[in-house]
């Protein structure tokens, strides 16, 4: 076969039509690859709403509870603490939970329904994981000023029994409060807010 | 029979280049003759590659990626298959091998510039094996489902969380929930098992090629392929094989004495191995009291809790691994090797050195105010060893390099030296014993400060 008469533009323009139509088809194959790895439509149906009874609740006393496979607080929260939470404000880097997630039912100073019953998502807002409670005023290992709140024992991050963050700590904001309200007096549901008005 | 040999051999031979394979990259690999311990651990992480497939192969057998039984075939394995707890032992102290052996691998690079002209590529193909390892570690430490398992993804997945706009979509799409569960376990196992080890194996096999292609790196940094005898080989290299796969073979003598050691009488290394906290199956709703990365994390983790800024703290655990990739671009001097180098390159190393411990101590120890304070003191010296390196290293005052390789004076050299050390430490005195006097050698106060004055005075000198 002689080499003459070889038209090289035709060519190349195969050459890069061919790439393209490639990399369209590998574009397409990728989308199916990649979204496989999201949550699965069995994941997103599990987050269903969670009831907690709290007429056996102490003043002071923490319960834990899951939702959406999270941690869930119910804290009782004595007077000494809400007068603490009211006028300790200076240390905190948004005291008025203005950058933070919760439901406009809780967006007020003790980011609470009711003053008294603390819920929040047991997650410190840096990197995911659980603080501890720590009601105690200044113990040893946390120092003079701390009044009672959570501490993050991963990177340090501080809250104060109100979920409301420290300032000067890795975390951004206050502890997210999950969408609830009260179906009585001692029944909460959680993941739904739609009878927070009633 | 010999020719029926001899022709099945050549008619190998001339279908696979067998025997040029050989020669190229062992028999005919000629490699500086001045190799020293240093220069152990690029076989030796090799070697640890080689004991993470074989055993992890075996472990599959009788793992099960599920959350409800993960934790539970760990303890199987651990406690009723045959021989499980030294396979699952030798995988788990592997591990720790793996990064004690490939950080002694890159401070060798460090301190013989191996990452520099023309082995820019070598360093680069490094450090992606070394990312490449940190997420099979990461993605392992899952598997056991316990609750360092969980909640130390729970942080790193999170990490993902931090970049802005795409943040959350993307620690869901890596988690495949909105927590990590099953499916993180399920993906994680898939990637540990066959995606992560599959890109170890291919970046090896570059590295290697880029490593032969160029010629090794030596402890006086100079190039021996600038002098050649006149048949065309290095003067100063030795063909690899034998005389580095004998050299290497003692290597591996001495590291598996040790890896056994921990291996039988240490495998958890009191926690630093495996996670006490790992004894606990996973418990969403408890973080453990204390949580620390292993503790070949704990550098980087402790860069990230020393910022207070969760985005900024992400960025700064990143850009401590970016900076790696980049030393080949930072390092302005024209010297390789540490022998020959300027004083402030040493007293820089020292304190990336002291920085790099400092840090990977804190990252295990609990976050109080005064470990934080230290741990941002050391961020600096980490960053700034790396970022004001194109400044120091134009000021260096280097050393004269020689044309060839020199000799270092070897530990049967060093032992008179040794000896008169000792001797000039003690002194004779007459002791009562059995109702005879008797001469002892017994410590002598004024000749022991004489040799520590000597040997701050020579390291002083050898930081110049």
């Amino acid at each position: 076969m002689s080499n003459q008469g070889v038209d090289r533009s035709k060519r190349q323009f195969l050459t890069t039509a061919l790439t393209v139509v490639g990399a369209v088809g590998t574009g397409y194959i990728a989308v199916p690859f990649l979204s496989q790895m999201q949550p699965s439509t069995k994941a997103k149906a599990a987050g269903a709403p969670v009831e907690i009874d709290i007429s056996k609740m102490e003043t002071g006393q923490l319960i834990r509870a899951a939702w959406r496979g999270k941690p869930v607080w119910v804290l009782n929260r004595t007077p000494e603490v809400l007068e603490i939470l009211a006028t300790d404000t200076d240390k905190l880097a948004d005291p008025n939970s203005l950058e933070s997630n919760q439901p406009e039912s809780s967006t007020n100073e003790f980011r609470s329904i009711r003053p008294e019953i603390f819920i929040a998502v047991g997650l410190c807002t840096h990197l995911g994981c659980s603080p501890t409670f720590r009601p105690e005023i200044a113990p040893n290992d946390l120092g003079e000023d701390w009044k009672g709140g959570f501490f993050c024992p991963c990177h340090g991050s501080g809250f104060d029994l109100a979920g409301r963050v420290f300032r000067g700590v890795p975390a951004p904001t206050n502890l997210d409060v999950p969408p609830h309200h009260y179906l009585s007096e001692t029944r909460i549901l959680i993941g739904d807010e739609s009878g927070a008005d009633a | 029979m010999k020719t029926h040999l001899e022709n099945c051999g050549n008619w190998f031979l001339d279908r696979f280049p067998l025997t040029k394979l050989w020669n190229d990259h062992m028999a005919q690999y000629y490699a500086p003759k001045n190799f020293n311990f240093w220069y152990f651990f690029g076989s030796l992480a090799l070697l640890v590659l080689v004991n993470q497939f074989v055993t992890g192969i075996l472990l599959t057998m009788n793992y099960k990626p599920d959350a409800g039984l993960a934790f539970d075939s760990v303890e199987y394995i651990m406690r009723e298959v045959p021989w499980g707890w030294l396979v699952r032992y030798m995988h788990s102290t592997g591990a720790s091998a793996f990064f004690l052996v490939v950080y002694l691998h890159m401070f060798r690079g460090l301190i013989y510039g191996s990452f520099k002209q023309p082995r820019e590529l070598i360093w680069i193909f490094g450090m992606l094996l070394f990312v490449a390892l940190m997420a099979e570690a990461f993605m392992g430490y899952l598997l056991p489902w316990g609750q360092m398992s969980y909640w130390g993804a729970q942080v790193i997945i999170s990490l993902f969380s931090a970049i802005p706009v795409i943040g959350d979509d993307l620690s869901l799409w890596v988690r495949g929930d909105y927590v990590i569960s099953d499916a993180t376990l399920n993906r994680f196992f898939a990637f540990h098992v066959i995606a992560i080890p599959i890109i170890l194996i291919m970046l090896v096999f570059l590295h290697i090629v880029a490593l032969h292609e160029v010629g090794s790196n030596n402890p006086d940094g100079i190039e021996i392929k600038a002098s050649k005898d006149p048949w065309g080989h290095p003067v100063d290299g030795i063909p690899f094989h034998p005389y580095y796969t004998v050299k290497d073979i003692v290597g591996v003598s001495v590291f598996i004495f040790f890896f056994a050691t921990v291996l039988f009488y240490m495998p958890e290394m009191g926690g630093y191995f495996l996670e006490h906290a790992n004894f606990i199956p996973a418990d969403p709703l408890a973080t453990p009291e204390h949580i620390a990365p292993v503790w070949y994390f704990t550098p980087f983790y402790a860069i990230l809790r020393a910022i207070p800024d969760k985005f900024a703290g992400v960025i700064a655990m990143g850009g401590a691994i970016v900076v790696l990739f980049l030393l080949p671009w930072l390092d302005r001097s024209p010297v390789k090797s540490i022998r020959y180098r300027g004083g402030i390159y040493k007293k820089a190393l020292l304190m990336f050195v002291i920085s790099f411990l400092g840090l990977g101590y804190l990252g295990m120890q609990a976050p109080t105010a005064g470990a934080t304070i230290m741990a941002r003191i050391f961020t600096a010296m980490y960053f700034g060893f790396f970022l004001l390196m194109p400044i120091y290293t134009r000021w260096e005052k280097t050393k004269p390099v020689p044309k060839q390789l020199t000799e270092q004076p070897t530990i049967e050299d060093r032992i008179p030296g040794w000896k008169a050390t000792f001797c000039e430490m003690v002194k004779e005195v007459p002791i009562e014993k059995d109702g005879a006097t008797v001469m002892r050698k017994r410590p002598d106060t004024s000749g022991i400060m004489n040799v520590l004055i000597r040997t701050a005075k020579n390291l002083k000198a050898s930081l110049d």
